[in-house]
């Protein structure tokens, strides 16, 4: 796909058009929203169609049952020593646990990580197209793109799709010119700069954790603990997240993977505490 | 759940907003700045839904830019607001219609001051105050009572505060500080901000 765009190539689409003599007809109306990336949409998308409404249909009362992965907690902060990246490894469909070790971090570059919340697939697909497309820039430019620069890339992306249900809350983290970054991309095309965000049904026992437990001059241990302590508590509680805790810390040479512990095992060593 | 307002004087304008940006029942940020600077001195304050408000913002302040450096001037306030109306009209009917409501505040040499109010159907009225959101139910009635076309900028900034302690009394969410600038014909002026626990 990239070797396509960087040799010039054109894509299949284009020359089919010229084959049979018709001008290139576009496939989305002119007013409308701006189309991430290159020149050819990435899915077509037939004027008049309505994703949104089709999926609405597909749920119970319309007969047909078809529910998306969705449950989760991931959650990242900053810190004094850079940024703290947790993620659960639980995927379901609707009432069905589909895996229990699902990989929801993305490792873009060795300084640009990825979370994934929210449909399992839009959210591989898109950051892998995050991840070209941040290789490609770092090609082209010849310097590694900023955390804010590939924040905006997927939350472009997304706005090209808006309404057609994507389904993606995301946290983009990593560590550039200006030091840490931490940003929050969702399909709404929301995207925020923050200093700790967490996201997926579990979000709200993540948030209370953590931000109670939160001092801006934790030592590396104390953060790695706060870390494993919001997922732990949230997969408790949330019936859809669960697993293992999966930590990356995102420093200044670049992330290392922390640790990836089971959940009901860190539950069982807090419970003295609990109950 | 988001607040805008913006006040009129003699000769400047005086805007605030809320800082939450907000997801179901979760505080994302607590100092989120819904104000963008189209230039020297128009300010536009932009709420609705997530984003539409910052790609809608983002695509009018770029071309606000572009009219000064293909023209060498810039446009006034009310060119501004018609430009911007005209977009949201444009848009409103197609399958991608922007759901923002806009406050554009600026200052023209000749034509003095401007507030003006835009909504999602592409309405779009000068008016000496005016404020959106659930906050507004509220708080445009004191607006009624206490403005005068002659407000000093102390007496705006007093006003500002009753309207603001009104929702921190009445409105059910909690909205704890707020962003305030003032422009006039020195350009725009950021000024404290305004919180739960200040005086």
């Amino acid at each position: 796909m990239a070797l396509v765009e960087v040799s010039g190539l054109k894509p299949f689409s284009e020359t089919s058009g010229q084959i049979f003599g018709t001008r290139q007809t576009h496939l989305v109306d002119r007013t409308n929203h701006y189309s991430f990336g290159s020149s050819v949409r990435e899915f077509a998308v037939p004027v008049g169609e309505e994703p949104s409404g089709f999926l609405t249909s597909c749920n119970k009362e319309g007969g047909v049952n078809i529910e998306m992965n969705h449950g989760t907690t991931t959650l990242a902060f900053k810190f004094r020593h850079g940024v703290i990246v947790a993620v659960d490894s639980r995927a379901s469909a609707g009432r069905y646990l589909a895996s229990n070790d699902v990989n929801k971090v993305i490792e873009i570059n060795p300084y640009l990580l990825g979370t994934m919340s929210g449909s399992a697939a839009d959210c591989q697909y898109w950051e892998r197209l995050l991840a070209k497309e941040c290789r490609l820039y770092r090609l082209r430019n010849n310097h590694r793109i900023s955390v804010a620069a590939a924040s905006k890339l997927l939350c472009n992306m997304m706005l090209g799709y808006k309404g057609m249900g994507l389904s993606v809350g995301s946290m983009i983290c990593g560590w550039d010119k200006e030091g840490p970054g931490l940003y929050y991309v969702d399909e709404n095309g929301n995207r925020l700069s923050g200093r700790m965000f967490s996201t997926g049904c579990g979000n709200s026992y993540a948030y209370g954790v953590v931000d109670s437990g939160y001092r801006e001059d934790m030592t590396v241990e104390e953060a790695y603990e706060l870390g494993r302590r919001g997922i732990a508590h949230a997969t408790h509680r949330d019936a859809y997240s669960g697993g293992v805790v999966n930590m990356y810390h995102m420093k200044e040479d670049g992330w290392i993977k922390v640790c990836k512990e089971d959940v009901s095992e860190l539950i069982h060593r807090y419970r003295e505490g609990m109950f | 759940m988001e607040y805008l307002i913006g006040i009129q004087g003699p000769d400047y304008v005086l805007v605030a907003a809320d800082n939450v940006a907000a997801s179901s029942i979760i505080q994302m940020k607590h100092d989120y700045d819904k104000m963008f600077k189209l230039s020297e001195k128009i300010l536009l304050l932009c709420v609705g839904e997530a984003g539409d408000t910052v790609q809608f913002a983002e695509y009018i302040q770029k071309n606000v830019q572009l009219y000064k450096m293909r023209n060498g001037y810039e446009l006034s306030p009310s060119a501004a607001a018609n430009f911007t109306r005209k977009n949201l009209a444009d848009y409103l009917r197609s399958r991608t219609p922007y759901h923002v409501n806009l406050l554009l505040a600026g200052h023209d040499e000749s034509d003095g001051p401007g507030l003006f109010y835009m909504d999602y159907m592409a309405s779009l009225a000068k008016a000496p105050f005016a404020a959106h959101g659930y906050g507004a139910f509220l708080t445009l009635s004191i607006l009624d009572r206490y403005y005068r076309p002659d407000l000093s900028r102390d007496e705006a900034v007093e006003l500002l505060r009753k309207c603001v302690e009104e929702l921190n009394k009445r409105f059910i969410l909690n909205l704890p500080s707020f962003n305030v600038r003032l422009i006039d014909k020195d350009g725009i002026h950021d000024m404290e901000k305004i919180t739960l626990t200040a005086k």
